[in-house]
């Protein structure tokens, strides 16, 4: 796993500065690479998938499309997010199917040049340490940057 | 590119099959209509012309010897009588099983096929067949000769001066033939000098145009064989004098005239082909040459054959097509990629949503008169509507080839056991999603092996049962009420109801002293690992049970039932969505939510009132519906969903499982029923027990299907039921 | 200007293999599927040579060389008739309907190219 992280890094490093959407989870900043988000939208109230855990809160319809959506904050084994139209859900795309992300709140777009990329520091949340894939110093606040394919694995096997 | 063509091929032998059945079966039910004899005989060829090219000699021979045979029955030289046709279909069947195995790399039963090419050469009068090989024999022949003569060892070609001859008579022009393209193909060969004998040409005045005069001296200097050469005026055999004198090969060209000259006399053959083997056979001694037949030389056309416009319109094929025309034959169709189709139904689905959500804004909209934009609404609904239907209908296809298939299946099953059977079709036309029906061949295959196998008895107790010695099962299909309606019924013994319960015992899927009704027995025949037959029959044993039968049937939304009567036989009833891409629900909620129960497995819907249900045990609850006990299965509860608000389920929608296991589904309230729009959850998560798919609501709200079935597996208080019931049944 | 071919054949296997040759080979390749289509289509695609299968529907081969003989479009199109039999009988038949020549089934490109080499002049 270690290794992996490092060599994603290497990655980002390599590039030019790229652009970030920063957002507010359970009180906490997280980025996304800008690319790799298709739309955010408002939050409104989803369908339950039943026997679902706790991370996944339901099915969304996007313009005809069923697709699934997950609490980022339950998923990085912080509390629940009680939803509310306050709430964002961030559509990104894994293995090529769209999957909503809900978020307290989007913050801004910021510019990143790889090298301030550092490495996650060891911390003792396994949790945390598979899905972040590296942090950044921006207006003195830490934003953690996601590793996507962590977060969001092959959708059918995240289920059940 | 040859790999795509080859698909093309097996594709097309598919359709040409069902030609072929389809012939067959008219004939076999007493049309003998020519065109019917005629379109047979054009299906098989087609396939023996398709499996030359891609040099599949089995199914290219075999299809050889069927058409020959149908030659002769469209020459009225051989007269359809009930055992020929019987030949004929099993014919069509191992044409089919040699489709299939150059298809799929399978075996074939070789003894099997030496077997019915006996019995069908039995049907070739012998000169036939001598005349088929012999032309190509002379044929053939002459050119090896020359081959051989001319060249010596094939691997060293030498060069050649030949010098020809060559004067068309007048007939040549009337086929087209250009001298001129001759001599372009000879000047490819080496090198030409072609010099123009006009000295038969007349004076101007006595010209008749029609005439041929002309004659050409060409000297030839190349290293292609004899033969080669000769083949350039294969097409002009008999419409010119010709002669090809090579130097240094005059005793050779003696041979060659001579064999000419035998060829010459030989009385015009009567009759069909050489086989491609033999072909390939010349090819071979002929090295490089391009494979062009010799071509043994046809009586000069003569001139009052040469089509006169006014004559034409007499001519046989001409009238034969008229007659053809005036029949109408098939429509005119269009081959659509499948993906297009489907992303039709796709939008179209859309629009049928999006026309919900329209009319549910509007409902909402502080307008208090929306009338007008109600009428149009309405509208751009039916129009939606006839958009679909239309689009459903394009992947709908008539079950007839599906039918004809199992036509097959069951001749198959009754020779291999010995039994008399005949499958009789009703509803052919019946049209069913194409999806649907490729996903029916399997489990009807295996039903009607089954009703073969186990159902027909053998024809001397049929006979002692005071039964006509030939079983029949009959294989319909229907549209009822918004659902495909397949039928298998047989006149055979029907289910051995003490035999099943005892295997089921045995195989410990019931307790030994379970007390069955009769459908709950006939039922076991569903039950995973049942099978009836003493020893696996090679038929429809093959490892596999009915219970793979339920689940393709189940897989596809649809339910499958049995009733059976001992002595008069069994019924095996399939009941289908009509597509796969929509269906009829009823509208429930549950838990808050909004689900969709699909209306094919609600027997009814009731509101339930406190008298009507009753404690069993600890947490069982049974509602009492006209005096009959059904146990209350809570969707939210089987489903692990917990209502926030107070509301109790209140509302009951009676299902009925296949194994005739009635429960009342406990919900919320009861909306309306509507079509829905069927969205997989493949990919979007797991599979969830309880839930079949999910469909987009007019508020833009995705709905969960529920899978009736399953929903009762999952609850307790409905399998324990079952169980005690049966418990308290045996004691 | 390429070689213009009008095949009349009612297999779409025939069809698609002698578009994979003819096209490989540089003719300009046009399909009818049964006899009475490709007489119809004989005036819009005018081509340059035709191969007419002999066992078809609506109209068959003969039927085909005949109504093209006989139209006067253009009487003289070489006709190639494409069939399984190399049967002297069915060959005089076309020869009297006015066939130009004849293909056996099955054929290989060079064979093909050959038979319309000698009745086009094309070597492609």
């Amino acid at each position: 796993m270690q290794a992996e992280v490092k060599q994603t890094d290497q990655e980002v490093k390599h590039a030019e500065h790229s652009e970030f959407v920063s957002f507010t989870v359970a009180g906490q900043a997280f980025c996304l690479k800008i690319t790799q988000i298709r739309e955010i939208r408002r939050w409104s109230p989803v369908t339950i998938l039943p026997h679902a855990p706790a991370d996944v809160l339901g099915v969304m319809n996007l313009r005809g499309a069923v697709i699934p959506i997950y609490d980022l904050s339950a998923r990085f084994g912080l509390q629940q997010t009680e939803a509310s139209e306050r709430n964002v859900v961030i559509v990104v795309s894994v293995h090529g199917k769209p999957v909503g992300l809900l978020a307290e709140s989007v913050s801004e777009i910021i510019s990143i040049n790889p090298d301030d990329i550092q490495d996650t520091p060891p911390v003792d949340s396994r949790n945390t340490m598979e899905y972040i894939q590296g942090i950044i110093s921006h207006d003195d606040t830490m934003v953690r940057i996601i590793n996507l394919d962590a977060v969001i694995s092959a959708p059918e096997q995240v289920m059940l | 590119m040859s790999g795509s063509i080859q698909d093309t091929f097996f594709e097309e032998c598919e359709e040409l099959l069902e030609a072929t059945d389809e012939g067959l079966t008219a004939i076999e039910g007493g049309d003998h209509d020519p065109e019917v004899v005629n379109a047979i005989f054009r299906a098989v060829h087609s396939i023996k012309g398709g499996a030359g090219a891609f040099g599949l000699d089995d199914l290219v021979a075999f299809a050889h010897r069927f058409e020959t045979v149908f030659d002769e029955v469209r020459s009225n030289r051989l007269e359809l009588d009930p055992k020929l046709v019987q030949l004929l279909l099993r014919s069509s069947d191992q044409l089919s099983a040699l489709v299939e195995a150059a298809r799929d790399g399978g075996q074939i039963d070789e003894a099997h096929n030496d077997t019915l090419l006996a019995a069908l050469d039995e049907y070739i009068p012998e000169e036939e067949e001598d005349l088929t090989f012999e032309p190509m024999g002379l044929g053939a022949a002459p050119m090896v000769d020359l081959g051989d003569i001319g060249g010596g060892e094939p691997a060293e070609p030498q060069e050649e001066t030949y010098r020809i001859r060559f004067q068309p008579l007048k007939e040549m022009y009337g086929t087209g033939n250009e001298p001129f393209f001759l001599f372009q193909a000879l000047k490819d060969m080496g090198e030409l000098t072609v010099k123009l004998d006009d000295n038969e040409l007349p004076g101007f005045d006595a010209m008749d145009t029609s005439e041929a005069y002309l004659a050409w001296d060409l000297v030839l200097v190349t290293k292609e064989l004899r033969s080669v050469v000769e083949a350039v005026f294969e097409f002009v055999e008999g419409l010119c004098e010709l002669s090809i004198e090579g130097d240094g090969d005059a005793e050779a060209e003696a041979n060659a005239l001579a064999n000419l000259d035998a060829m010459f006399s030989t009385p015009p053959a009567t009759a069909a082909a050489p086989t491609a083997p033999a072909a390939a056979a010349a090819d071979a001694a002929e090295g490089e040459a391009p494979s062009a037949p010799f071509e043994p030389p046809v009586p000069a056309p003569k001139p009052e054959a040469k089509p006169a416009p006014a004559e034409e319109k007499a001519s046989a094929p001409k009238a034969e097509s008229g007659k053809q025309e005036q029949r109408g034959g098939p429509k005119p169709t269009l081959r659509v990629e499948l993906e297009r189709v489907d992303r039709l139904i796709n939008a179209v689905g859309e629009l049928i949503i999006n026309h919900s959500m329209l009319a549910q804004q509007i409902a909402n909209l502080p307008v208090s008169d929306t009338r007008d934009v109600e009428t149009e609404l309405e509208g751009f609904k039916n129009l939606a509507r006839d958009i679909q239907e239309g689009v459903m209908a394009i992947r709908a296809q008539p079950v007839k080839p599906l039918f004809q298939r199992m036509a097959r299946i069951v001749r198959e099953a009754s020779s291999a056991t010995g039994k008399t059977c005949k499958l009789v079709n009703e509803g052919e036309n019946t049209e069913v999603d194409k999806t649907v029906i490729e996903r029916l061949s399997d489990p009807l295959t295996h039903i009607l092996r089954n009703a073969v196998d186990h159902g027909i008895e053998k024809p001397e107790d049929r006979t002692t049962a005071g039964k006509s010695n030939i079983g029949e099962i009959r294989l319909s299909a229907s549209h009822r009420s918004g659902s495909v309606c397949i039928e298998i019924k047989d006149d055979g013994a029907g289910v051995n109801r003490p035999r099943v319960k005892q295997i089921a015992i045995e195989k410990g899927l019931i307790p030994e002293n379970a007390e069955l009704t009769d459908a709950e027995i006939d039922n076991l025949l569903f039950a995973p690992g049942f099978s009836t037959a003493k020893e696996v029959s090679n038929l429809s044993g093959r490892g596999v049970g009915m219970d793979v039968v339920k689940n393709a049937v189940t897989g596809l939304g649809g339910r499958i039932n049995i009733s059976s009567t001992p002595g008069k036989g069994s019924t095996f009833t399939i009941i289908l969505p009509l597509t796969l891409a929509v269906m009829d629900g009823m509208v429930v909620s549950v838990a808050d939510q909004t689900m969709v129960v699909p209306i094919t497995s609600i027997v009814e819907t009731m509101r339930g009132s406190d008298d009507m249900i009753n404690s069993l045990g600890a947490d069982g609850t049974l509602l009492s519906i006209r005096g009959n006990f059904v146990p209350i299965c809570d969707v939210a509860g089987s489903l692990g969903l917990y209502r926030e608000s107070d509301q109790q389920a209140g509302v009951y929608l009676l299902v009925e499982t296949e194994t005739g296991q009635r429960c009342a589904l406990a919900v919320d309230d009861i909306h309306d029923q509507r079509q829905v729009v069927i969205k997989s959850l493949d990919g979007v998560c797991g599979e969830i027990a309880g839930v079949a798919a999910a469909t987009i609501l007019g508020d833009g709200k995705i709905a969960m299907i529920l899978d009736p079935e399953s929903i009762i597996a999952a609850s307790p208080t409905a399998a324990a039921f079952d169980t005690e019931r049966r418990m308290s049944n045996a004691s | 200007m390429k070689t213009k071919v009008l095949a009349i054949d009612d297999s779409r296997t025939i069809r698609n293999l002698l578009a994979a040759t003819l096209e490989e080979a540089g003719f300009e390749y046009h399909c009818a599927v049964d006899g009475r289509d490709g007489v119809d289509m004989y005036p819009d695609v005018d081509p340059d040579v035709v191969i007419t299968d002999i066992n078809m529907p609506n109209l068959d081969g003969f039927g085909v060389i005949e109504e093209l003989r006989g139209s006067g479009i253009n009487s003289k199109v070489p006709i190639l008739v494409l069939t399984t039999e190399s049967a002297p009988e069915l060959k005089a038949r076309a020869r009297g309907a006015g066939a130009t020549g004849w293909i056996t089934k099955p054929f290989d490109d060079a064979s093909l190219i050959f038979a319309l080499k000698r009745v086009t002049g094309a070597a492609a």
